[in-house]
């Protein structure tokens, strides 16, 4: 039996999944508030466009959204097969692709700022 | 009076296990391993089940006690009310009534190298391993584990995927790769990190919510995970860095 | 004699056999709602990237009451996430303290971004 490969998978997800577990509940909150009406001074143009425009924000933007879309990726696939999916391999690439993807247009958008 | 409802099943007569129904006296201090005693002493010769020292250290006894994974001399008929459903452990294949076929935990077992392989042998005249407290402390609680397949029976993932190699052999494998006396690590990942090993492990914990010797697999499994995980990228990213 | 083993079926009611499974699965499905914030970050870094207006559009968005059903629903699961993985983390790294010192970390990392984005 050889040995798998699922650590290049599972890595990232263990560091998504801490991630989110730090920040997440804290990010919600902002936009939660900028939806009651009371939208931080963080999240005005000047402000958010200000910090995403040097490249250490987005470096850092861009590891949280991957993280994050990569460890909701890999939980959803575990959860597919809990459900009784059988089609594994099809539902793997289907959640990385979609993670990636998310990812890649994350930096595209910040590469215009 | 206390009734045990059991799934019966005789491959000889049977197509599919049934339930049987049984009245049995109700004592304040019986188990339900007493009660099945009392049925095949006095009421049903014919019922099979497996069972040893009566006082949770043999692991014999492992059964599904009202769906619960649980050892048959450690449930006490007075912590259940009304009908008790008694059924073999699932996930395994019934061999006959609440005895089940045990082969593929063994050959997973075996599997593991769960025995000391140490560096070099050492000669009779060297004398004994030395070991701290703290050295036995890193692997005396997953020592304790009976084989009673408990775990196997609470995790969902070995039931929806028969190849994983489950808690208690990964349990065991770590109590022998935390021994100090133990240079085995290498050989025992060829089972564990092989993807039927640690990797079918989602973290539902169910396996250290009902060991009865609090051995905690779950957390043996995520440490080896863990370990597994630095040990691949450290082959693949440093190859020339020596283990 | 003869050996005929029964397999007994494996069917999904596994999830409601013990409230342990139950939790489980609410654990599992905080990834949808965790990717969805995601998404919706990349969403606003679009209308960042488009100017002001646009921002300003996302931000009008944000008031909705899908909005805020969302959100809340998505607060609630992703401090399931934290509880659950916080608690888990003895168990993978036993080092004394390692689950105080992961809330108190995830306390710090709160009151940060909080006070970064000026709202406290």
């Amino acid at each position: 039996m050889a040995k798998s490969n699922k650590p290049l998978v599972w890595g990232p997800f263990a560091a998504g999944g801490t991630l989110t577990a730090f920040l997440t509940p804290a990010l919600i909150a902002l936009t939660l508030l900028a939806g009651f009406g009371q939208v931080p001074e963080g999240l005005s143009y000047e402000r958010l466009h200000g910090f995403a425009a040097h490249w250490l924000a987005k470096v850092a933007l861009v590891v949280v959204i991957g993280l994050s879309l990569w460890s909701a990726a890999h939980r959803l696939r575990i959860t597919c097969y809990d459900l009784g999916v059988r089609a594994d391999a099809a539902v793997a690439a289907l959640v990385y692709a979609g993670a990636l993807a998310g990812t890649g247009a994350a930096v595209l958008y910040l590469l215009r700022i | 009076m206390t009734e045990l409802c059991i799934l019966r099943y005789n491959p000889e007569t049977d197509d599919e296990p049934r339930f049987q129904s049984y009245e049995v006296p109700y004592r304040e201090d019986w188990v339900v391993l007493d009660a099945l005693n009392y049925i095949k002493e006095n009421l049903d010769p014919t019922l099979s089940y497996r069972w040893s020292c009566h006082m949770a250290v043999c692991g014999s006894c492992g059964m599904m006690i009202n769906q619960e994974p649980k050892l048959a001399c450690k449930a006490f008929l007075r912590d259940y009310q009304g009908v008790i459903r008694v059924e073999p452990l699932r996930h395994f294949p019934i061999e006959r009534d609440l005895v089940t076929v045990i082969d593929d935990f063994m050959a997973k077992l075996a599997r593991v190298r769960p025995y000391l392989i140490p560096k070099d042998v050492k000669a009779l005249e060297a004398g004994e391993y030395r070991q701290t407290p703290a050295e036995l402390k890193r692997f005396k609680q997953y020592s304790m584990c009976i084989n009673c397949m408990l775990c196997y029976a609470a995790c969902p993932e070995y039931g929806l995927i028969p190849k994983y190699i489950g808690p208690a052999a990964i349990a065991l494998a770590h109590r022998w790769n935390q021994d100090s006396r133990d240079a085995g690590r290498e050989q025992r990942q060829e089972a564990l990190a092989a993807k039927e090993g640690v990797w079918e492990c989602s973290f539902v914990g169910a396996c250290s919510e009902v060991c009865p010797e609090h051995v905690d697999p779950a957390g043996a499994i995520q440490q080896v995970k863990i370990r597994s995980t630095v040990d691949w990228y450290q082959e693949h990213l440093m190859p020339w860095l020596k283990k | 004699m003869s050996r005929r083993p029964y397999e007994r079926e494996i069917t999904s009611e596994w999830i409601f056999r013990h409230p342990r499974y139950l939790r489980y699965m609410v654990r599992e499905f905080s990834c949808l709602f965790i990717g969805g914030y995601a998404l919706l970050m990349v969403v606003g870094l679009e209308r960042l990237s488009q100017g002001p207006a646009a921002w300003q559009g996302f931000l009008q968005a944000l008031q909705s009451p899908a909005s805020i059903a969302f959100h809340l629903v998505a607060l609630a699961f992703s401090v399931y996430h934290s509880v659950t993985w916080f608690n888990l983390t003895p168990k993978a790294i036993p080092l004394p303290f390692i689950s105080a010192a992961h809330y108190a970390g995830w306390v710090a990392v709160s009151i940060a971004v909080l006070w970064l984005a000026g709202v406290v």
